[in-house]
């Protein structure tokens, strides 16, 4: 590529991603400032600061070493699942549920970091295993069991969202490892049937609630349906290109219940209508295509299956708070990556970011992410 | 069995898998782009729409009430400004905290903030609670900076109903309320539940709501999810409700409420020329003024509580044996029969039919008695002796025809029409002959004969007149043709110098003169027993046991103007009725002489009716304060009420069986009333047999 003035490590970064990051992030923090009012605080100013701040964290475990994520993999994880004991166990005290740990600075929810986690620690499992071994017990019972402790103990928070996230993520990477397709298969009927049990008698009553309201959103209107009704109706009278800047009514006037996270895609399509909707879902497209364009030239199985695995992770975020905010999903509370403001799902998707980057460098191509 | 796994299988199926994985993804892109295309582009009308409707909220504004006017046109009911403050349950967060922090800033009372939680309790949704009205600038400012903080507090700047004379046109025009959850549902008019909006809850008010209430303006403003206004859009005036003109007399209503004092009495004054109602007033009364705020726990423990029954219209829905002021109106059938009115009898105190006797109240007897002196001197013998002569049927048809037993197309929803019995009535009701201790009891209006108030003035005009005047409220209503009654006039003229007779010649109420030169007031008094001799004389004693007291009158007696009608309810005698009477009467010839009148008596009263209500309910509120039991559904009671009295008055009465009514012994003063000229005391009045059941027969 050309000769430039700009410093090598900076030009080796892959803007093909960065661009259309930092161009959701600022659209992001747009919506946010009109949502507070074309104000820059409390959100607009600190979205983009959560981002620079994840970036340059993304930017710093891009540089770790494969061997370094190998070895970190079983340690990070043994840590989150004791802090998830210890989260259950300070809620018990405290009398309640807890997700969060108080470290004085800041809070910190282990649940948010065990999403890339189960990814990293599954990767590192499968990248190991003899390839022999891919079809018989050996490679499905300990990452089964890997997945279900966190997840179990994310569930008794209890926090249905954030467990769902979980499961995906390594259902996935199981899968992508190249375990017999029949299993899912099975483990999908399973599913089928233990989805109702579990509907009846492990969920608790506002999250059956929930699951009711999204099959039929009009039958409580003043009740939990109406988050995903005025949703609908805020992206509904957006038509096309929107009411403009500053003229949303359904934020403004605060009929859209969490305008700035996890209905801020309604906020913006209130405002910048279906072109916006349009853009944001393209820009996911380019996150997505580059996460697993890395992913299919890495290296090795454990860099190929842990790059996926966080395109996933990511998409599961965007897909699930989508179809929510669309009525296609009950309410989970899940932010939408980059656009949401608060700075634990910045966090963790920008990990994820991170995490892929390292991958990609770690395949020795990045001089072509320049082009 | 299973084939040989390689690291290049593996990457081969992590290849396919991945491209599944990212067609999966696709998948899941375009079914949300689809989605937000259906959503946003498809539906975008139908949503636009409904984004619509929750920013803007269209605020009704509620009418003006149309007001109420007497005959002169001046205000029995009307609006002014009025700064409010409502709460809206729906919106409400803490119930509690909302009050306790608008309590001391509204200086609100215990007993108040009580009754606001009893109608809290009553209230859903939105369905608006009056926190407080009648606000001056000061406190409405204070509570309408808080608003922010204060969801579901709502003041308001608009218009109350107002009553000027308050009780004394309570029963007459009835009162306004917030609409009821169940008038919500009948109408389901989202004004009813307006802040600041009310509908007639009883008596006019409610009889000609859809006259008075006029029609709503608007204003479209743009609101937060949470209720608060951001900015007005658009305003349009309400329209306010049509008045309706009444022919009452608001002074002399007002007079009469007043002039009638601490007692339970009812007045009825009729237009002689067109049978115009003046004055229609039952006190005591409720105040419609306070009514109107909400009824509380005290009020309606004072009202519940006190034995006049201030929430009983007497006027329609009384029920009371009408006494001697019957007379006339048997007399007149007499004459109309063909009997002479100078034939006469002799009393000597009673009079023997068959093995029994019939006491005249005047134990002493009243000596030689025609039509007129038995008249003026409401002597029983003559009207026992001369109705046997008659028989029933003419006397029970002259009363009709006077005016008694049935009821008159007047707005009101319910009138008692009391009874006049004759003997197929008796057969109908109790399949037993007509007896004559039953021509007896009628004839001096005792036994099943049962009156209102308003027939009694009805009664009096259509004597007065000659004329079949029909009651008329409604001033703009046309006014129906006057059939003639079809007596002859002599007759009538001598019906109006026996009743001249009784106030301002030898007669039972000579007190009863007006002090108007040149206007004499001709009248006749009735007291009714309401008890048994056996369980006190009538006069004294125990309040419910005490006589009814009766008095009909019209002035000027010899070219009718005015008719008159007053029930003094266990007044002890028609003496407790005429001085009334005569004052009103007095009121329409020159206000101030009556006024001169009542001043001093209102004074020695303790004030006027609000006034001393205004004393009762801070005894009360100083002896039960919070602690009293909670209002039902006081509107609803305020109409169980009047139905109670509407089918009491309308079921039959206790069969009269063997017991004839025997004449009262008379009161210690009568003796002097048979002498011609003599001023009367006010207790010597005409008194009458008994109407228990069971008084013991005297033979």
């Amino acid at each position: 590529m050309s000769r430039s003035v700009i410093p090598d490590p900076l030009r080796r970064l892959p803007w093909r991603v960065l661009i259309p990051l930092t161009a959701l992030v600022l659209f992001g923090s747009t919506v946010l400032y009109s949502a507070a009012g074309q104000h820059l605080w409390p959100w607009a100013a600190m979205h983009v600061i959560h981002y620079l701040a994840f970036l340059i964290a993304a930017v710093a475990v891009s540089r770790l070493s494969r061997e370094t994520y190998m070895r970190a993999a079983y340690p990070l994880y043994g840590v989150l699942v004791a802090l998830l004991v210890l989260v259950e166990a300070v809620g018990r005290i405290g009398g309640g549920s807890q997700r969060w740990l108080n470290l004085g600075v800041m809070t910190l929810q282990p649940s948010e970091l065990m999403k890339p986690v189960i990814v990293l620690v599954l990767a590192r499992f499968y990248g190991s295993l003899p390839p022999a071994l891919s079809s018989s017990w050996r490679a499905l019972l300990p990452a089964a069991a890997l997945m279900a402790l966190p997840a179990a103990l994310v569930i008794v928070q209890p926090d249905l969202g954030t467990a769902l996230a979980i499961c995906f993520g390594a259902v996935v990477v199981i899968f992508l490892a190249g375990v017999p397709v029949w299993w899912f298969i099975g483990g999908g009927l399973a599913a089928s049937i233990i989805a109702p049990l579990a509907y009846f008698f492990v969920l608790h009553d506002y999250q059956r609630k929930r699951v009711t309201v999204f099959m039929d959103p009009e039958a409580d209107m003043l009740g939990s349906g109406y988050h995903i009704m005025q949703s609908k109706i805020a992206i509904g009278s957006g038509g096309l290109l929107g009411k403009g800047l500053g003229n949303g009514t359904q934020s403004h006037l605060q009929y859209l219940p969490e305008a700035h996270t996890d209905f801020v895609f309604a906020t913006m399509a209130e405002e910048w209508g279906f072109v916006g909707g349009v853009f944001v879902l393209l820009v996911f497209f380019l996150i997505f295509r580059w996460g697993l364009a890395v992913a299919n030239r890495a290296p090795d199985r454990f860099s190929r299956l842990l790059a996926a695995g966080m395109v996933t992770t990511i998409f599961f975020y965007m897909a699930i708070n989508l179809m929510m905010v669309m009525g296609l999903a009950p309410v989970v509370g899940i932010p939408l990556p980059f656009m949401s403001h608060g700075g634990s799902s910045m966090m963790t998707n920008m990990l994820c970011i991170g995490t892929i980057m390292a991958v990609d460098r770690w395949s020795g191509r990045s001089r072509m992410t320049s082009g | 069995m299973a084939k040989h796994i390689t690291s290049g299988t593996l990457h081969n199926s992590f290849d396919r898998r991945s491209v599944v994985l990212g067609a999966l993804q696709g998948g899941v892109g375009l079914l949300l782009a689809t989605r937000m295309g259906y959503i946003a582009l498809a539906q975008n009308a139908h949503y636009t729409l409904m984004a619509e409707s929750n920013r803007v909220s269209l605020t009704l504004i509620p009418p003006r009430r149309g007001w109420i006017l007497d005959r002169l046109g001046q205000p029995i009911a009307s609006n002014r400004a009025d700064f409010r403050v409502d709460l809206i349950p729906e919106r409400l967060i803490d119930v509690n905290r909302t009050i306790d922090e608008l309590g001391p800033l509204l200086a609100l009372t215990a007993i108040q903030i009580q009754d606001i939680k009893d109608k809290l309790d009553a209230a859903h949704g939105f369905q608006p609670v009056e926190l407080a009205t009648h606000l001056d600038w000061e406190k409405f400012a204070a509570v309408s900076v808080r608003t922010p903080d204060l969801p579901g507090v709502q003041p308001e700047r608009g218009f109350a109903r107002q009553y000027p004379t308050g009780p004394s046109v309570g029963h007459l025009v009835g009162y306004v309320g917030p609409a009821s959850a169940k008038e919500y549902a009948r109408e389901k008019n989202p004004l009813l539940i307006t802040p600041g909006f009310k509908i007639g809850k009883d008596g006019l008010e409610k009889r000609y709501d859809a006259e008075l209430r006029g029609v709503p303006g608007a204003r479209r403003v743009e609101v937060t999810a949470s209720g608060r206004i951001v900015r007005d859009l658009e305003t349009r005036d309400d329209i306010p409700g049509d008045p309706i003109k009444l022919t009452i007399h608001g002074g002399l209503q007002d007079y009469a409420a007043r002039r009638i004092g601490p007692e339970s009495a009812a007045v009825v004054v009729i237009d002689c020329h067109t049978g115009d109602i003046l004055t229609m007033c039952s006190m005591p009364s409720f105040d419609p003024n306070s009514f109107s705020d909400g009824i509380g726990r005290l009020e309606w423990k004072m009202l519940a509580e006190d034995d006049h029954v201030p929430l009983r219209n007497k006027v329609l829905h009384g029920l009371f044996p009408p006494g001697s002021t019957v007379k006339p109106t048997v007399a007149l059938s007499f004459l109309e029969a063909g009997l002479d009115p100078g034939e006469a009898t002799v009393c000597t105190g009673g009079l023997r039919v068959g093995n029994r006797v019939f006491h005249c109240w005047n134990h002493h007897g009243h000596g030689r008695v025609d039509m007129l002196k038995g008249i003026y001197q409401s002597c029983d013998v003559y009207f026992y002796h001369f109705a046997q002569a008659m028989g029933m049927d003419v006397i029970a048809a002259m009363m009709r025809r006077i005016g008694y037993g049935h009821s008159f197309p007047l707005p009101f929803s319910s009138q008692s029409f009391g009874t006049v019995p004759d003997p197929a009535w008796k057969q109908r009701k109790y399949h037993k002959d007509w007896a004559i201790y039953d021509t007896v009891n009628a004839t001096i209006g005792q036994g099943y004969m049962l009156v209102n108030p308003l027939q009694q003035a009805v009664a009096a005009s259509r004597l007065a007149s000659g004329k079949m005047l029909m009651p008329r409220l409604m001033a703009n209503d046309p006014a129906p043709p006057i059939a003639p009654l079809g007596v002859k006039q002599e007759h009538l003229d001598l019906i109006h110098a026996a009743m001249n007779e009784v106030v301002n010649g030898r007669g039972t109420a000579g007190k009863a003169r007006i002090p108007i030169p040149g206007v004499q007031m001709a009248g006749k008094t009735g007291t009714a027993q309401v008890v048994g001799l056996n369980v006190g004389n009538g006069k004294g004693g125990s309040w419910k046991n005490r006589d009814h007291g009766h008095f009909i009158c019209f002035a000027p007696f010899d070219a009718p103007r005015y008719a008159c009608a007053v029930l003094v309810q266990h007044g002890g005698g028609s003496g407790a009725a005429y001085p009334i009477a005569r004052d009103v009467m007095t009121y329409l010839f020159d206000q101030q002489k009556a006024w001169d009148v009542l001043l001093p008596m209102e004074a020695g009263w303790g004030g006027t009716p609000q006034q001393r209500m205004a004393a009762k309910y801070a005894s009360y509120a100083a002896q039960y304060g919070p602690n009293v039991p909670k209002v039902p559904d006081a509107d609803q009671a305020v109409q169980q009420v009047e139905a109670a009295d509407a089918s009491a008055g309308n079921a039959p009465s206790p069969i009269e069986s063997t017991a004839a009514a025997p004449a009262p012994e008379p009161p210690a003063e009568t003796p002097t009333i048979a002498t011609p000229g003599n001023t009367l005391p006010p207790t010597a009045l005409a008194p009458n047999p008994p109407t228990t059941p069971n008084p013991p027969p005297r033979l």
